[in-house]
């Protein structure tokens, strides 16, 4: 499971680039994370520019 | 909208206005869909063009250019700064009005363009692809097209729905923040950049003026040494001790995929363009003249296909056959570059700082630095000379 802190988003896709079971949804100004195809790699949570993402329980 | 085009694009940035005017210009029916609400915007770029790549492909405004650059400067970690002597002078470009415009004149050349237009899914028929399905204003719609072109950036979901595998290894994207600054003390003359693993680890840092005393300041790490610490942190450090009394007019945040080749690029009914087609510079990340290369060739053989009723793979290859004869090797020969590069410590970005400030002026050059840096991997020196040299 990964967090969203959702008012620190800025919607670049960087998380969506590296994203390798195509798990999260952006557009304009919304950032979803599929848990289904969610394999917990963390790789977003990694390159987030702007620390949005987090490791969740 | 209406249900049937005979080519849908898919990001309406630089490269997905290039495309779609190409394949209008060849006389089809072409839909471009943008999922913000405004072409241009937000500006996540550093906004620097070298004027000899971007002459190639339009013919330049003045009011596109927020300011003309004489030269490069490099810091090296200790604070040495070496000026560049380039050849290759550029333009900050003013990337709202640059999109915007190109986005009016694929509209004046025949192209729909629709805003707040999100792609969330392919349609696909057989094996081919056969148009997209688009949320617009609270409603969904299913659109047809011979071809769909993929221009949707580093996020790009396009091509992973038909199949491709798009999505980019940690080392391969930088990831990006970026900050357009104002009452800061710089030259207006200069683009600086600056290497240190403390400031932009596998990566580096920019200040590219817009006039006398504004740039755009950012930074780019390598997508796997950002774990710790994250692009914004290290610029906000950056900021205060450099520019302590700036004020901030934007902060975005943005990916830059600085990936090797990549060949699989089309497939039935399906091209992929621009940073979706990881076609930007791995050494400097820059993708807007290389993007709209792509462009014009993509969109130019779709318009070709289209007419033949020809959507199949082996079709639209002659794009990737197009596009290797344009971009392929320098492409190899940057990654190769950014590989060895990512190697060097601050210790061998100093000593070649060093080297280079006891060579007169005049051998301040691009491909003299990389030979200082690459001076334990002679092999690699060809491929310096034939990306900056030609």
């Amino acid at each position: 499971m990964i967090k969203i802190k959702k008012d620190l988003c800025d919607f670049c896709g960087t998380c969506v680039s590296v994203c390798p079971d195509d798990a999260i949804e952006l557009s304009e100004a919304r950032l979803i994370i599929n848990d289904k195809k969610c394999t917990d790699c963390l790789r977003c949570v990694k390159v987030c520019p702007f620390e949005v993402l987090e490791a969740g329980s | 909208m209406k249900e049937n085009y005979d080519v849908i694009v898919v990001g309406g940035g630089p490269v997905g206005s290039t495309a779609a005017r190409l394949a209008a210009e060849g006389g089809v029916k072409v839909l471009m869909l943008e999922k913000d609400r405004e072409i241009g915007v937000p500006v996540r770029c550093g906004e620097a063009v070298g004027e000899k790549g971007i002459s190639k492909i339009v013919k330049l405004k003045e009011e596109w250019i927020a300011n003309h650059i004489k030269g490069l400067r490099l810091v090296a970690p200790d604070g040495t700064k070496i000026k560049i002597h380039h050849e290759d002078v550029g333009f900050i470009l003013d990337r709202k009005r640059f999109d915007y415009d190109l986005a009016m004149n694929a509209a004046n050349s025949g192209v729909e363009v629709v805003t707040k237009a999100y792609v969330c899914g392919l349609l696909m028929e057989n094996g081919t692809v056969t148009g997209v399905k688009v949320q617009q204003l609270g409603r969904q719609y299913d659109i047809r097209s011979k071809i769909v072109i993929g221009a949707d950036g580093v996020e790009s979901r396009v091509g992973r729905w038909a199949g491709l595998k798009t999505n980019l290894k940690l080392k391969d994207v930088e990831t990006c923040a970026q900050m357009t600054a104002t009452n800061i003390n710089i030259d207006q003359n200069y683009c600086d950049f600056y290497f240190s693993s403390d400031i932009a680890p596998g990566g580096y840092l920019w200040v590219f003026p817009k006039n006398q005393n504004t740039a755009n300041i950012g930074l780019g790490l390598s997508g796997d040494k950002a774990q710790n610490k994250s692009p914004l942190a290290y610029l906000n450090d950056f900021m205060k001790s450099n520019f302590p009394d700036a004020s901030v007019l934007t902060t975005v945040a943005g990916g830059v995929p600085v990936a090797p080749y990549n060949e699989n690029i089309v497939c039935n009914g399906l091209m992929l363009v621009g940073d979706a087609a990881h076609q930007s510079n791995p050494i400097s990340g820059g993708g807007i003249v290389l993007g709209m290369l792509a462009a014009q060739i993509a969109g130019r053989i779709s318009a070709e296909a289209v007419k033949e009723n020809k959507v199949s793979e082996q079709r639209l290859s002659k794009y990737v056959k197009e596009w290797e004869k344009v971009g392929g090797s320098n492409h190899r020969r940057a990654y190769r570059l950014k590989e060895s590069v990512a190697k060097l410590t601050d210790n061998d970005l100093n000593k070649t700082a060093a080297a280079i400030q006891k060579k007169p002026a005049d051998k301040h050059t691009v491909v003299n630095i990389f030979k200082a840096a690459l001076i334990k991997q002679p092999k690699l020196i060809p491929d310096v000379f034939k990306i900056f040299l030609g």
